[in-house]
C-alpha cells in the first residue's frame, strides 16, 4: 500500500483495545436501531428504490439543475457563489465574512467544510470558528478530526470528555455525569450563539424548484447558527442539489433510518431566503457556497458518477467490518470507512489515495444497507483496478508474490484436478500453518482461520444438490 | 471571476457523457397512511420522541391552557402578539387572577428583543400543518411569529389544529399550503432538542427546547 501511515495507524488502532469496543458496540448500536426502525424489508426496498431513482434523476440532469437552483435561490434573495477547489470556497467564505467584519463565527456540523479544511484556513486569517454541534465541540476542543460522520466524537468516552470539558472551558469542574456535560455545551454556546457575527451551516438537501436549503439535525444548533446570527453562509457540495420538494420526504426517511435508526430527525429546517420586509428575525443575508473540488471530474465517469449519489448518512461506515474494526482516524481522511475509500481516490487522485480501496474485504455489507443503492463493491473494483493500472500508490497490490499466487489460481481454476487436489492440501495442512511473518502479524488482531472438512462442492452434493 | 468558475464547472458537466432520463417515481405508490386517525397517530409518534401531548376542546382552549401551564414552575410564556390566537391567549390571562406563568408579548425585531428572548422561560406557537408519519410538526414562521421563539425559550408550546393533521409528510407538504414562494423559513419538528454525542447516551435540550409540549385542538 502507498500509504505507509495508514498501515501504521490501522496497527495502532487494532491495538487499542478500548478504542475497538467503543466502535464495535456503537456501530453495533445503530445496525440494530436501523433494523427496529425499517422492521418491513420489502417496505425498505421500495424506499431504497424511490431514494436512488431522485438521486440519480437530479445527477442526470446535474448541469440543468444547478442552474435552476441558482435561479431559485437567487430569486429568493440568497447569493450565490461557485468555488472549483477547496481553497477558492475559503476565500469566498474569508471574503464575505471580512466585508461584513465578522471576528467570530457559529458553526454548523458541515463535512464539507471539514473537507475545505474551512476552520484551520479561517483561523489563519484571525477568525474564529466555533464548532457547535456538541461531537464536532468536543472534537475542536481536543484538536482532532472527527472520527464518523454522523457521530464525529464517537471515539471519546466520557472520562475523556469530562477532562477536556474541565481543562479547556474555565471554571468548569470535573463531572462525567453527561447531563452535565451537556449542561456544560449549552451554557458555553448560547453565549456564542448570542454575539457571533455569522453562522457557517452545510446543506444536507437544496431543492432547485423552490430555492431551498434543508438542513437535518437533532440539537437544535443548526437553527441557532442559521437563525440566530445577522449572516448566515451555507457550504455545500455541487451534487447535494434535488429537484423538487416531493423528493423531500422519502429521502429525509432514508437519511435519518440509515444513520441513526431514527424515523425523524427533531429538526428539519427549511431555508428558502434572509428576513423578508416585516419578518422580525432571521439573517439579514444568506451566502450559498457552491463546492466542486473534484466533483466534476467525478461526474465525468457514467459508473464512478454513482459515488456523487451519497447522502452523507453514515450508514456503510456502521456496517463495515474494516471501519468497525479501526475507526475512522486510522484512515486519515474527511470521509472515512466505505465512501470514504470510494470518493478519496477520485478527490484526491489515485496518487495520493489510491491503497484505499484495497482495505476492503468486499463483502458488499455496505451496498446492501445503503440506502440510495451505490454500487460500493463496483466502485471498489474499478478504483483497484485503476489503481493497479496506473501503479499508482506503489503499484499496491500487484507484489510478485501475490501476482504469483493470483497465477497459481488461475491454473488450478482451470483443471478441476489439481484445484481439488490443492484444495483437500489445503484442508489436511491448514490446521498446521505456522505463525510466521505476514501471518504472525495477520494472527495478531485475527482469529486464526479454520478450513472446513468438507469443500463447498461436496455439501452441495451431500445435499443432493446437482451440479449445473 | 467567480462568475468564470461557475462556467467552467459547468461546461465540465455539460462534456460529461449523457444519461438516460431515470425514469420518474411520481407514479410509485406512497407509503401508506399510519391506520386509525391521523390525530392519534401523530400523538404516539411524537409520543415516542418525547414530546408531551395533550388534547385541548376549541372551546375556551387558552383558558384551559393557562390552567394546564400552572404548576409547571414556568415564570413567562412569550408569545406573539399579531397571530390570529394571540386574543384569546390574553383574553384568558386578563380573566383569572395573576399568576406565573406571565404572558409576555415579543417587541420589534430580534436585535431589539434579543436579551430578553435569551432568558425567557418559555414560548407558545402554533403549527401550521403536521404529518403523523413521520410524526412531525411544521411551523411557519414569518411576520407574525419570530422563527426563534421555537427555539431558544427552554420549553416550546404548540398549538395544532386538529384539522391541519395530515397521514402523511407527502400529504401535508401538498395539501398545506406550502407552494412556491415558499416562506423563508419552514421547520419541522418532532421533539425537544436532543443528542447522543457522548457515548450515544441520549440527552434533551442541548441547544433548543428541552420540553415540547404538543396541545391539539380538537
Ligand atoms: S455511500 Fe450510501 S451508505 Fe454510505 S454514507 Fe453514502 S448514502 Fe450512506
Amino acid at each position: 500500500m502507498g500509504d505507509s501511515g495508514f498501515e501504521a495507524r490501522v496497527e495502532q488502532a487494532l491495538a487499542d483495545a478500548g478504542l475497538r469496543r467503543n466502535f464495535a458496540s456503537a456501530m453495533g448500536g445503530f445496525a440494530a436501531r436501523r433494523l427496529a426502525v425499517f422492521p418491513d424489508a420489502a417496505a425498505l426496498e421500495r424506499l431504497r428504490e424511490q431514494g436512488a431513482a431522485a438521486r440519480r434523476r437530479a445527477l442526470a440532469r446535474l448541469p440543468e439543475l444547478l442552474e435552476e437552483l441558482e435561479r431559485a435561490l437567487v430569486g429568493n434573495g440568497i447569493h450565490v457563489h461557485w468555488a472549483e477547489t477547496a481553497a477558492v470556497g475559503n476565500r469566498i467564505v474569508l471574503e464575505i465574512l471580512e466585508a461584513h467584519g465578522v471576528r467570530r463565527v457559529v458553526k454548523g456540523k458541515s463535512m464539507v467544510s471539514e473537507e475545505m479544511h474551512l476552520n484551520a484556513f479561517l483561523a489563519r486569517h484571525g477568525i474564529d470558528a466555533v464548532e457547535t454541534d456538541l461531537g464536532e465541540f468536543i472534537i475542536q476542543l481536543a484538536g482532532e478530526t472527527p472520527s464518523h460522520i454522523i457521530v464525529p466524537a464517537v471515539h471519546k468516552n466520557r472520562a475523556q470528555i469530562a477532562r477536556l470539558f474541565h481543562e479547556k472551558i474555565p471554571g468548569t469542574p470535573y463531572t462525567e455525569e453527561v447531563a452535565e456535560l451537556n449542561a456544560v455545551a449549552r451554557r458555553t454556546l448560547r453565549r456564542m450563539f448570542r454575539e457571533a457575527g455569522a453562522g457557517l451551516s452545510g446543506v444536507n438537501f437544496a431543492v432547485a424548484a423552490t430555492g431551498t436549503l434543508c438542513l437535518v439535525e437533532n440539537e437544535g444548533n443548526g437553527r441557532m447558527c442559521t437563525g440566530v446570527p445577522p449572516l448566515h453562509i451555507a457550504v455545500m457540495g455541487i451534487e447535494k442539489v434535488i429537484e423538487r420538494l416531493e423528493d423531500l420526504p422519502p429521502l429525509l426517511r432514508l437519511l435519518t433510518g440509515s444513520a441513526t435508526g431514527q424515523r425523524v430527525t427533531t429538526y428539519v429546517n427549511l431555508i428558502s431566503g434572509p428576513r423578508r420586509a416585516g419578518d422580525p428575525d432571521g439573517p439579514r443575508e444568506v451566502h450559498v457556497v457552491l463546492l466542486d473540488n473534484g466533483r466534476s471530474a467525478v461526474y465525468a465517469d457514467p459508473e464512478l458518477r454513482a459515488t456523487l449519489q451519497c447522502i452523507r448518512c453514515g450508514c456503510c461506515l456502521n456496517h463495515c467490518p474494516v471501519y468497525t474494526r479501526i475507526g475512522g482516524h486510522a484512515y486519515g481522511t474527511t470521509y472515512p470507512g466505505p465512501i470514504g475509500k470510494v470518493l478519496t481516490p477520485q478527490l484526491a487522485g489515485l496518487e495520493r489515495a489510491g491503497g484505499l480501496p484495497f482495505a476492503s474485504t468486499l463483502c458488499g455489507a455496505c451496498e446492501e444497507v445503503c440506502p440510495v443503492k451505490i454500487p460500493l463493491t463496483r466502485l471498489l473494483r474499478r478504483l483497484r483496478e485503476e489503481t493497479v493500472r496506473a501503479g499508482a500508490a506503489g503499484g499496491a497490490g500487484a507484489g510478485a508474490l501475490e501476482r504469483l499466487a493470483w497465477r497459481g489460481y488461475g491454473l488450478s481454476a482451470q483443471h478441476p484436478r489439481l484445484y481439488r487436489l490443492l484444495f483437500a492440501c489445503g484442508r489436511w495442512l491448514g490446521g498446521l500453518m505456522p505463525p510466521v511473518a505476514a501471518l504472525e502479524r495477520w494472527g495478531r488482531a485475527h482469529a486464526e482461520p479454520r478450513f472446513a472438512r468438507l469443500s463447498l462442492r461436496r455439501l452441495f452434493r451431500k445435499r443432493g444438490i446437482p451440479d449445473a | 471571476m467567480p462568475e468564470h468558475a461557475r462556467d467552467r464547472i459547468l461546461a465540465r458537466l455539460r462534456r460529461a457523457p449523457r444519461e438516460a432520463q431515470p425514469p420518474d417515481d411520481a407514479a410509485t405508490p406512497r407509503a401508506p397512511a399510519p391506520g386509525g386517525e391521523a390525530a392519534a397517530a401523530l400523538e404516539a409518534a411524537l409520543a415516542a420522541m418525547r414530546a408531551e401531548v395533550q388534547r385541548l376542546p376549541r372551546e375556551g382552549w387558552a383558558g384551559e391552557l393557562r390552567e394546564r401551564l400552572r404548576g409547571r414552575g414556568l415564570s413567562s410564556l412569550l408569545y406573539a402578539r399579531d397571530t390570529p390566537w394571540a386574543p384569546a391567549l390574553e383574553e384568558a390571562w386578563a380573566a383569572g387572577p395573576e399568576r406565573p406563568p406571565a404572558l409576555v408579548a415579543w417587541e420589534g425585531t430580534v436585535e431589539d428583543f434579543r436579551d430578553r428572548l435569551f432568558v425567557a422561560d418559555a414560548a407558545i406557537t402554533r403549527a401550521e400543518a403536521a404529518a403523523a408519519d413521520p410524526g412531525v410538526l411544521v411551523l411557519r414562521p414569518g411576520p407574525a411569529e419570530p422563527r426563534l421563539l421555537s427555539l431558544v425559550p427552554p420549553v416550546h408550546v404548540v398549538l395544532v389544529p386538529g384539522e391541519r393533521i395530515f397521514g402523511t409528510l407527502e400529504e401535508a407538504l401538498a395539501g398545506g399550503g406550502f407552494t412556491p414562494p415558499l416562506p423563508a423559513n419552514l421547520v419541522l419538528v418532532s421533539g425537544p432538542s436532543k443528542t447522543a454525542d457522548i457515548e450515544l447516551t441520549l440527552a434533551f435540550g442541548v441547544h433548543g427546547p428541552r420540553e415540547l409540549l404538543v396541545f391539539i385542538l380538537e
